[in-house]
């Protein structure tokens, strides 16, 4: 051949045009998302380290440090916020798995009407959250509501749901469970279809009952879905933000206020940009943790399959 | 067979059926009830509740449209949940193809990057938002919704359509390289006509997550002239209690379209939804 | 047409494993040159190399002399016809055919025409409006074929193009191939892992394992000269019996000495030393059963093949392996049987033990 040989490297040429392709396709998508979402939050880190408040703008915006991450952790509405937003996944969470897993169960075993069932299930998650917390809020309007009116009849003395601080939490709970449980049905039943169904046959052969039947086989096998259905819904319970305002608006007084609710009050009706923006920053923070959890969970096999 | 086996059966065959109607019609109740409500005279709101509806009026629904003037927020839904659809949708669209398909480094990073965002929890930005939307003087604006909508359905989008453009034979698109045409033809005349579905899947879960946000349409719009509907529902008042029934109006008129989109298109919803959570 | 050349081309994926090591294949023009071997050989990866759908290591690939290393598959100007066909499913046939040279901004009447021509050469005029779920697997077949030819491309490069067809259709699509590559006067390279598809296409077969060429050549070299055990086992079926065996002098001759035979080495094989280890080969129909034959052994399956029959048998010092004997179709014989057989010693196929190479 006359050609000279390739100089070493020069063979990756159409390589290097498809990489540059990539990025050009790949950038104007994650330029977005690094000006709306990335920029934001290092400046929230920024502002959480100053004083900055709207309502006193003579004050300027000096540089406090750490004093409001100090204020903050100083702060018993703060830390009674904290509390009430355990509480608050700590039930929902776990409501939402048992719910789910059992709906999960029921709709694989459906054959007929498959379609008009998978709807239904789908309707709460699909509305909004303000309008499911709307319904539900009216649902156990005191006194007269269906609820108090149901537990008249059933002969039981129905609490002012609202005006309770402890009662208040099941209004909230159930609305959420109501509008999240299908979510995660559809999740687990996703999980469970992934099962193959010749597992139960040889179970049936080797004699295994029902029960024997869910523990030895389905639970460790939706286990991943479980997991990933955990965390999702882990992270949406501690950012629980829409149904606590209309429901309740944290109310009565604030015992039923969870932080990303005080630190929406703290920014844009007490207009305290700097502490709300440390509140703001303790809250990305634990969630960030949540988030590596789902990431290394779903990340598997997501990120590292082969050049494609 | 004995007369009692007779029984078990028939009873096992009927008890599934009749178990899912039950539990379908539990999860349906509330919506049921808001419903009928909404169809209820305000007087009769709390009187003695009943399951079957004695006279239904449209009278909220009158009074939501005609003195409330409901027509903005839902028009205001619709402009800001269509643009952030069809932004997130067309970028979203090009990055996920570049992510599952093309061969660069830092991928992998990437990705992980948009689920990262994914999962940022939304009042932490809402404080640098505010301060950005009022120096540019986008506070109360469509775009000053439309880019903080971006945040949660550009990573959305991104994500799915990854997930989608990869179940796509790759031998397709070899096929069209092969034919002459360039990464970018080939993405045009092939990746994209066969992707419609996917795609669709995006834009309807995006429409959905937009049209049901509240707390940046809460934090960024200051009257009722931007308001989107989760967020006029929501400041609904009375003179002097809570007007209930024009509220219930609103709920339905809110869950009309999502419901609609739903019946349509509940499979690929699904498919959607479920995508990437289990199978990674 | 165009001659394609490989040039030391070597490929290892990130992952360590390597598909190519080290190749340099010279394909001339016009010529259909067959890739043979086992799944996992890398004879698919050596046509994707072709392609451009896959970038090498190291070394070079040339089209008609020009260094086409660096050029993507979209530029490179070769057709290929996939496994799975890869048909456009949402374009109907003739859309199909036209998309590559759309692509090239052809005008439409010679599209058109062209379209046409490459559906008359193939037989698929009545399907031109359908779309690819509306056709039979061996039509999908035709039309990938038609949406290669109809380019004109400098050289066609198929990856199993007939192993999702059913065998009888296998056969019969066969013949046209070779029917259409002489038509076309055209450059191909050919990918299978059937033996006798190599055979019977190939102006040339190389055999490949593990990412190497074991052998190259025209398909009757191989068969009556493999260069090593792999080859022989490979090719020709049923396949060549090898029987491990050492060098044995007797009087000062060399004599190949095994359970089975003992045969005296010709004069390329007096150079082996003495105790070396051997493998000889013999082809099925190489070997006579007579009743004067030289070797016992007792028939354990028979299997009548149609023109001929294939006997089995298994002989005392070879426990693992049976040996395979062609025989005419009418020939009496029975399981159970005693058989005594001859080698044709003309016919024998030696070994190194070690190596596998061909030492005569």
């Amino acid at each position: 051949m006359k050609n000279a040989r390739t100089p070493p490297g020069s063979g990756a040429s159409w390589l290097r045009e498809e990489a540059r392709l990539g990025w050009a396709l790949a950038l104007p998508a994650l330029a977005t998302i690094a000006l709306v979402a990335v920029f934001p939050i290092l400046w929230t880190f920024w502002e959480s380290l100053h004083l900055h408040d709207l309502r006193m703008p003579w004050l300027g915006r000096p540089f406090v440090g750490a004093a409001n991450y100090a204020e903050a952790f100083g702060d018993p509405r703060f830390r009674s916020a904290l509390g009430h937003t355990g509480v608050f996944m700590t039930a929902a969470v776990t409501l939402e798995l048992g719910a789910g897993l059992l709906v999960a169960l029921a709709l694989d075993r459906v054959s007929r009407g498959r379609g008009m069932v998978r709807t239904a299930v789908l309707l709460p998650w699909a509305i909004p959250t303000v309008v499911a917390a709307l319904i539900w809020r009216f649902m156990f309007e005191s006194p007269a509501g269906l609820a108090s009116a149901a537990l008249v009849r059933l002969g039981a003395a129905p609490p002012t749901w609202f005006a309770d601080a402890l009662a208040a939490w099941i209004p909230l709970v159930l609305a959420d469970v109501w509008k999240t449980t299908p979510f995660v049905a559809l999740l687990l039943l996703a999980g469970l279809q992934n099962i193959d169904k010749a597992l139960y046959e040889a179970a049936d052969v080797d004699g295994a009952g029902r029960w024997r039947q869910f523990t030895a086989i389905t639970l460790p096998l939706l286990r991943p879905a479980l997991l990933v259905a955990f965390l999702f819904r882990a992270l949406d319970a501690f950012r629980v933000f829409d149904v606590v305002y209309v429901m309740t608006g944290g109310g009565p007084g604030t015992a039923t206020e969870p932080v990303a609710l005080y630190t929406f009050s703290t920014l844009l009706q007490n207009l305290r940009f700097g502490f709300g923006s440390a509140l703001s920053v303790i809250v990305f923070v634990v969630a960030f943790f949540f988030a590596l959890a789902s990431i290394r969970v779903l990340g598997r096999g997501a990120f590292l399959d082969g050049p494609a | 067979m004995t007369l009692g086996a007779t029984a078990r059966t028939t009873a096992r065959r009927w008890a599934r059926p009749v178990a899912t109607g039950l539990l379908v019609a539990a999860i349906l109740f509330p919506l049921y009830w808001a419903a009928l409500s909404s169809l209820t005279p305000e007087n009769r709101l709390f009187a003695a509740p009943a399951l079957v509806p004695r006279e239904l009026v449209l009278d909220h629904y009158r009074a939501l449209f005609r003195e409330r003037d409901f027509w903005t927020p839902v028009r205001n839904s619709l402009v800001v949940a269509g643009a952030t659809t069809v932004l997130s949708v067309v970028l979203g669209t090009v990055c996920a193809y570049a992510l599952a398909r093309l061969r660069f480094r830092g991928k992998a990073v990437m990705l992980a990057f948009v689920l990262a965002v994914s999962m940022f929890p939304q009042i932490s930005i809402v404080s640098p938002l505010y301060l950005l939307l009022r120096e540019l003087r986008l506070l109360n604006t469509y775009p000053g919704l439309v880019l903080p909508y971006l945040t949660f359905a550009m990573p959305l989008t991104i994500w799915l359509l990854v997930g989608f453009f990869r179940q796509l034979p790759a031998e397709l698109e070899e096929a069209g390289l092969m034919d002459g045409a360039g990464r970018l033809q080939t993405l045009w005349a092939i990746v994209l006509p066969l992707s419609w579905p996917g795609i669709a899947t995006t834009a309807i879960l995006t429409f959905l997550y937009s049209w049901n946000e509240f707390l940046f349409a809460l934090s960024f719009t200051l009257g009722p002239e931007r308001h989107t509907v989760p967020v006029a529902i929501t400041l609904f008042r009375g003179q002097y209690q809570v007007p209930w029934g024009q509220i219930l109006a609103a709920a339905v008129v809110a869950t009309a379209p999502v419901a609609a989109i739903v019946l349509a298109a509940q499979r690929r919803i699904v498919a959607g939804l479920t995508s990437g959570a289990v199978k990674g | 047409m165009a001659s394609i050349t490989l040039d030391q081309v070597s490929k290892t994926y990130p992952n360590g494993q390597t598909a190519a090591r080290d190749l340099t294949i010279e394909i001339g023009d016009g010529e259909l040159l067959v890739l043979v071997g086992p799944s996992g050989s890398g004879k698919s990866t050596v046509l994707r190399l072709v392609a451009g759908l896959e970038l090498p290591t190291a070394g070079r690939i040339l089209i008609d002399g020009r260094d086409v290393t660096a050029v993507p598959p979209q530029r490179r100007d070769l057709a290929m016809v996939f496994q799975s066909y890869a048909l456009y499913p949402h374009k109907s046939v003739r859309e199909n055919l036209a998309f590559g040279l759309r692509v090239r901004r052809v005008d439409a009447a010679e599209i058109d025409a062209r379209v046409r021509l490459a559906a008359a050469t193939l037989g698929i005029e009545a399907l031109l409006d359908r779309k690819p779920a509306q056709l039979s697997g061996g039509q999908r077949q035709r039309v990938a074929l038609g949406r290669a030819i109809v380019r004109e491309p400098k050289a066609f490069l198929l990856d199993e193009p007939l192993s999702n067809l059913d065998p009888l259709l296998r056969v019969a699509t066969r013949t046209e191939l070779g029917l259409l590559h002489r038509r076309l006067a055209a450059t191909m390279v050919y990918v299978t892992h059937d033996q006798e598809e190599a055979m019977t296409l190939g102006t040339r077969v190389a055999v490949m394992r593990n990412g190497a060429i074991e052998q190259i050549g025209p398909a009757l070299a191989l068969f009556r000269r493999p260069a090593n055990t792999f080859v022989a086992g490979f090719v020709g079926s049923p396949a060549m019996n090898l029987w491990p065996g050492a060098c044995r002098r007797l009087d000062g001759r060399a004599r190949v000495a095994s359970a089975v035979c003992s045969i005296d080495l010709d004069e390329a094989g007096q150079s082996v030393p003495d105790g070396a280890e051997l493998v000889a080969g013999v082809r099925p129909h190489d070997i006579d059963l007579t009743s004067d034959g030289d070797v016992t052994g007792r028939v354990e399956i028979v299997e009548p093949l149609g023109p001929v029959t294939l006997v089995h048998l298994r002989v005392a010092g070879l426990p693992g392996e049976f040996v395979r004997v062609i025989v005419p179709s009418d020939a009496r014989i029975g399981v159970d049987d005693q058989a005594r057989f001859r080698i044709r010693r003309d016919r024998l196929h030696l070994f190194d033990g070690r190596t596998g190479r061909r030492l005569n």
